[in-house]
């Protein structure tokens, strides 16, 4: 498996604190294009496919 | 309603069959004089057989319909000869802007590569195709007979022929013929006389076409919009054709009145709002159309052959169809004239079905995958689709993934059992099963082009160390040997460039222009082998176990 499931976040609740806040004055529509975006940053900068179709098949499981 | 362009009508002539009430049996004939039906005539034609063409109409397209001719059908036209018109009376254009609600969202330039006779693409009306197609047809009336207003209403088919039932204005006849080559379009007649499957995805949504000629300048670029301001939470498309011609697209919804949404009060204001209220402009021509993405379950029943829209149905994005139509028929005119001459055995022809529903199935994976961007089927791939044209504003990585329909290329037969694989190290070059690519050369002293030299029958190339003979015989069918050195010249280096030549190489490729098998160097029972194989005289296996 080419994707790392192991703890890679240094300070978790800062990283957490921060994803949600950015989302705290959004509408539900803004939110979910912000996640979108997210996705998709997130995913170039990735780019292996292999790693992308594992996360993908782990999100929807 | 057409201003700038006279339908012609071709005179109904009653056969002499007809006259004669006999049944008359003919080698092949053609359903359907759509830009298919007239491209396998011609082909047929090149490759000596004679055909005859049903029509049930007496002119060419009504309406522009296909507007985008990509470089390899157009190279399928110059071995027919009929290119040089097209591109001539064609626009080019490289330009693209892609508009995301009301901001650009960003442009783009197609930079085609130099060094190929065929431009990328071209966009031009069907019925100058279609027209420059018939004027081609009527140059080779000895081996073509193209006859308007008969239509097909029945047919039987028989083990070694077809009888067809034909309606004429002078009542219905009987005609008979070996093979049968149905271009009848995606509403087909004949694929229900055979009770053929055609399924696939119908999509509910409809598009309305207009053509307008514009008075003023406008740019020659491709303009799509992504949900505007002027048609909300729909598609738009501006495109350029030839006469000043432009072609407009709308997305419309499944909701949307096909009658209503035609009429000029209603057209009009769509397209002041796309245009702007300063634009003049005149109204050519208005259709609605819905879509599917199908396919026939076999493109061959026995001696009836499908091509074109009759075997497969794409969505208009990436203009697939008539593109992938075209090759249809550079697939199956060298395998039919083989299998008529006895040369080949008739299961020669069942490839014709393994790699043109290999290719029919990759245009219906990259036109579904267009529609799906272009219009999202749920909530969650709108949100996505919204995020990318969002980010395709600012940054470059977002760009690739926005499909307003991707260009037309030929499918590689990469799996086919025509080809021999490759034994030894290639860097780069030409895949076996994959289309030859042009290159600038010289061929007794004048500028040329490879693809102009390879003909109608197979072609070694040959770069560095030639055999003696001009010409191998491979059992019933001769290779002719093309030497790069001796009868042509490469002119700028991109020919050795392009399959590899640089160190020797030998390609084998076939009538359609598709590369067979290739070498470092000659070898004359490895070269028989393939043609042994790219002719299926051979059953199927591996090159590893021989």
């Amino acid at each position: 498996m080419a994707l790392n499931l192991k703890k890679n976040i240094a300070r978790p609740d800062d990283f957490y604190q921060e994803l949600i806040d950015m989302q705290r004055d959004l509408s539900e529509e803004e939110a979910q294009l912000m996640n979108a975006k997210l996705i998709l940053i997130l995913s170039n900068h990735i780019g292996d496919a292999e790693t992308l179709s594992e996360a993908m098949k782990l999100a929807r499981d | 309603m057409l201003n700038t362009y006279t339908w012609p009508e071709y005179p109904y002539i009653q056969s002499e069959e007809q006259k004669n009430g006999t049944p008359v049996r003919h080698p092949v004939v053609i359903i359907g004089a759509g830009l298919i039906g007239l491209t396998a005539a011609l082909d047929c034609a090149r490759k000596g057989i004679k055909t005859i063409i049903l029509d049930d109409n007496n002119t060419v397209s009504v309406g522009s319909r296909a507007v985008c001719y990509a470089k390899r059908p157009l190279e399928v036209w110059d071995r027919l000869g009929v290119a040089d018109k097209m591109v001539e009376k064609g626009i080019s254009w490289n330009l693209g802007k892609v508009f995301f609600k009301e901001d650009l969202a960003y442009e783009f330039d197609l930079l085609a590569e130099e060094g190929h006779k065929m431009p990328a693409m071209i966009n031009l009306q069907q019925y100058y195709c279609e027209q420059y197609l018939v004027d081609e047809v009527m140059r080779h009336t000895d081996m073509i007979d193209l006859r308007w207003k008969h239509r097909l209403i029945s047919m039987t088919r028989h083990e070694d022929h077809t009888s067809l039932q034909v309606e004429t204005p002078d009542g219905v006849f009987t005609m008979e013929s070996d093979w049968l080559i149905a271009c009848d379009g995606a509403n087909s007649k004949v694929r229900e006389m055979v009770h053929a499957e055609f399924t696939g995805q119908f999509f509910q949504d409809r598009f309305l076409i207009a053509d307008v000629v514009m008075k003023a300048d406008f740019p020659t670029e491709r303009w799509f919009w992504f949900d505007p301001l002027f048609h909300k939470n729909q598609s738009a498309l501006l495109h350029k054709q030839s006469d000043d011609v432009w072609r407009l697209d709308f997305q419309m919804g499944w909701d949307a009145d096909p009658k209503e949404a035609t009429k000029p009060e209603n057209v009009i204001p769509l397209i002041k709002a796309m245009l702007g209220n300063d634009t003049e402009f005149d109204l050519e021509w208005v259709s609605i159309y819905q879509f599917a993405c199908r396919r026939i379950d076999n493109f061959r029943y026995g001696r009836v052959l499908f091509a074109g829209d009759a075997a497969h149905q794409v969505s208009p994005f990436g203009a697939r169809g008539a593109n992938t139509g075209v090759q249809d028929i550079d697939n199956l005119a060298w395998k039919l004239k083989l299998v008529m001459a006895g040369a080949a055995p008739d299961s020669l022809l069942d490839s014709y079905n393994e790699e043109r529903s290999f290719a029919a199935d990759d245009n219906l994976l990259n036109s579904t995958r267009s529609t799906d961007f272009i219009t999202p089927k749920n909530k969650g791939s709108r949100i996505f689709r919204d995020a990318v044209l969002e980010l395709s504003k600012k940054y470059e990585f977002a760009r690739p993934l926005v499909n307003s329909g991707r260009l037309s290329t030929p499918t590689p037969y990469v799996n086919s059992s025509l080809n021999t694989p490759d034994e030894e190290d290639f860097d780069g070059g030409i895949l076996p099963g994959t289309n030859c690519i042009d290159a600038p050369i010289t061929v007794a002293g004048e500028p040329g082009w490879l693809l102009n030299m390879l003909g109608e029958d197979f072609t070694l190339l040959v770069f560095g160390d030639a055999p003696g003979e001009r010409e191998i015989s491979c059992g019933p069918v001769s290779v002719r040997v093309l030497t790069v050195g001796d009868d042509i010249e490469d002119r700028d280096g991109l020919l050795a460039a392009r399959y590899d030549g640089e160190n020797g190489a030998v390609y084998l490729i076939r009538p359609d222009q598709h590369v067979a098998a290739r070498w470092r160097k000659f070898d004359q029972d490895k070269i028989a082998a393939a043609m042994a194989r790219a002719t299926g005289q051979m059953e199927t296996k591996t090159a590893a176990g021989e």
